[in-house]
């Protein structure tokens, strides 16, 4: 771990909420492009949430936007290369904790989102490979995830990318 | 949670033949990889076949095909056509729920259930398939299920 330190001060000058801070990820598909979210894609990110969800949550994805992230925060969206880059395919959100729940630092992916009309063309993996290839540049070696268990797809997929059952069972209790 | 027999010959005769789907493979030859009885797989490949997720091919050199979509088919379903998992199996119920403690550790029960069947329920052929190549050791085969012979 001893990398991640300085990971974590070179990812904060790396951070703004600019697409020019870090350079687009390469993907297996030529005609799709990862980058940073900025603040223009706000509105396209809050209706794509809002058709997948069906809850509406403007103000939250306002302030996401709006602050400066953290050093690890990560908030990638895919788009079409060339002439339809403005249009965003899918998003995905993701951060590097440590040391909650007894955890060393690791890398979560907690929020993704791929249009109904553009799933299964591999942007949720596209995506997924972008989120750990900056994980690993932060010096984390483990990404986690949450995931319903009634939710099949997000299960199916997340499986499918090799994610097993980790060592934490989630507990709760009704107040 | 322990599969029952049936269940794990389904499980290896649907992915060894999803792995050599372009071949049609007979029961003598996939009960010879995991040493388990031809008498009993036979059976098992019978309720295969009326599921659809294998096909039997007749004649010289026939044999099964894999059949189903190794992206959508999970484990759950494979499972499911031998036995109940999860809530569906629990013959307590009725025992359990006169008192408190039955009903506590009902819960228990069901706790564990679901999660056994939600793991069962997300992991396809497909996925299934790149789990068993991180497993495998070269020049090794399967002997693991010699609880299922004769």
């Amino acid at each position: 771990m001893g990398d991640f330190e300085g990971a974590k001060k070179r990812m904060h000058e790396d951070l703004p909420t600019s697409s020019a801070a870090q350079g687009p990820h390469r993907t297996g598909s030529p005609g799709l492009h990862i980058r940073p979210a900025t603040r223009a894609d706000l509105d396209q990110v809050i209706a794509l949430d809002e058709e997948v969800t069906n809850i509406a949550k403007p103000d939250y994805w306002r302030s996401l936007l709006d602050r400066r992230p953290g050093p690890e925060q990560f908030f990638l969206v895919a788009t079409e290369a060339g002439a339809s880059a403005a249009r965003i395919l899918g998003f995905m959100l993701g951060e590097i904790r440590a040391w909650e729940f007894g955890s060393e630092p690791c890398g979560w992916v907690y929020t993704l989102s791929v249009r109904e009309d553009a799933r299964l063309h591999g942007i949720g993996q596209a995506l997924f490979d972008a989120m750990s290839d900056e994980f690993r540049k932060a010096g984390v070696s483990k990404v986690r995830t949450m995931v319903g268990r009634d939710s099949r797809l997000h299960m199916l997929f997340f499986r499918a990318l090799g994610m097993m059952a980790g060592p934490y069972i989630e507990l709760e209790k009704e107040l | 949670m322990k599969l029952q027999i049936s269940s794990q010959l389904a499980v290896f005769a649907v992915l060894e033949l999803y792995a050599r789907r372009e071949e049609q493979l007979s029961v003598a030859e996939i009960a010879s990889k995991y040493e388990v009885s031809p008498h009993h797989l036979a059976k098992v490949m019978n309720v295969l076949g009326r599921s659809g997720l294998v096909r039997s091919v007749r004649g010289a050199g026939g044999g099964y095909q894999f059949a189903g979509n190794a992206r959508r088919t999970t484990l759950l379903d494979i499972v499911e056509l031998f036995e109940n998992a999860g809530p569906a199996a629990r013959n307590d119920e009725e025992l359990a729920e006169r008192t408190g403690e039955g009903r506590a550790l009902l819960q228990v029960m069901k706790e564990i259930d679901d999660i056994a069947r939600s793991t069962l329920g997300s992991i396809t052929i497909a996925t299934m398939k790149r789990l068993v190549a991180q497993h495998e050791v070269p020049g090794k085969t399967a002997s693991a299920l010699g609880a299922g012979r004769g």
